[in-house]
């Protein structure tokens, strides 16, 4: 929710949409092969980019939440620095198979809370709760159109995976 | 916004040439409505002779250069080729060449990873230690974001 708009808050391009193919296998057991002539689905993917230095370009990827676009975020998740679990506090429970996927995957992850018109209906706490969040993931307001807002939640997003680095070595995770 | 050099010029127009999935085609043409074939998936990874593996792990974030020169005649080369070549004049990732030119992920993937192979294009992978992004690039990110 709002994924999109996050990303262009600080891309120096207009977000760019690329296709994944989401082929038999990757789509599991699925009605595909009863469609004549679709043997294949496609999945947009949205995605900005911005310049940090002369040699340092930082890419940003929207995806969706749900289940059945894991076989992306499979591929995302080699090399990244973390991920950003956009939560729309009306509908947390959209929010629990990303919260699942990145805490299996051991992904550093924050959970912003976007908030429309800075309206946030629950709290920090509250929202951690429901999510059963462990404690050191970091939980932040944030707003999707606001530029500022978008890169905190980013500054947040990085410095949470130093702090992973460097307190949890590789297996011995909390 | 930080950095400079290629990382901070706008993209150029894409022209309509560059366009070999986006839907329509044959401007000016009456044709009747893209058979199914067309239509479907398929279509694209005709020009990777059916491959779907790359010879390179390629990142979605990898960056793409271009080692022809500006000079070099490109007709040669299939249009795919080309329009790669000539897009990655400037330095592009994966996802914006399948983006921009219109190509799925996987095709690009594979086409890239033949003309890395044949020295037409640079890729730069990212740097990772087991898999994760190091604290070196960590920091500089971090720092990166700050100044934005």
């Amino acid at each position: 929710m709002g994924k999109t708009t996050f990303v262009g808050a600080v891309s120096e391009i207009v977000p760019l949409t690329t296709e994944a193919v989401m082929t038999d296998a990757s789509a599991g057991i699925d009605d595909v092969g009863l469609t004549p002539h679709k043997t294949t689905t496609t999945v947009a993917m949205d995605f900005g980019r911005v310049s940090l230095d002369q040699d340092l370009i930082l890419y940003l990827f929207g995806t969706p939440g749900q289940h059945r676009f894991w076989f992306m975020w499979d591929d995302l998740v080699r090399g990244a620095i973390g991920a950003v679990v956009l939560v729309d506090t009306r509908r947390l429970a959209d929010s629990f198979p990303a919260v699942d996927y990145f805490e299996e995957a051991q992904l550093p992850f924050v959970v912003g809370l976007n908030g429309f018109g800075g309206h946030h209906p629950h709290s920090e706490n509250e929202v951690r709760e429901a999510l059963t969040l462990s404690s050191h993931v970091p939980v932040v307001r944030t707003d999707a159109r606001n530029r500022d807002s978008v890169k905190g939640t980013l500054i947040t997003l990085v410095e949470h995976a130093l702090t992973m680095r460097v307190a949890v070595p590789d297996g011995n995770r909390a | 916004m930080a950095g400079g050099g290629w990382s901070n010029e706008p993209y150029p127009p894409v022209d309509d040439a560059h366009r070999y999935y986006g839907g329509s085609t044959n401007p000016g043409q009456s044709t009747p409505p893209p058979s199914p074939e067309r239509s479907s998936l398929v279509r694209p990874y005709a020009v990777t002779g059916g491959r779907t593996a790359a010879r390179l792990q390629l990142a979605m974030e990898a960056l793409v250069s271009s080692a022809t020169s500006i000079h070099q005649d490109l007709s040669i080369l299939t249009p795919e080729r080309q329009a790669i070549s000539s897009l990655c004049r400037q330095v592009r990732s994966v996802a914006e060449i399948s983006a921009l030119l219109r190509m799925p992920l996987g095709v690009v993937r594979v086409v890239v990873g033949d003309m890395a192979a044949e020295g037409l294009v640079h890729v730069h992978q990212p740097q990772l230690d087991a898999g994760k992004p190091d604290l070196n690039l960590l920091e500089r990110v971090l720092s990166g974001l700050r100044r934005l």
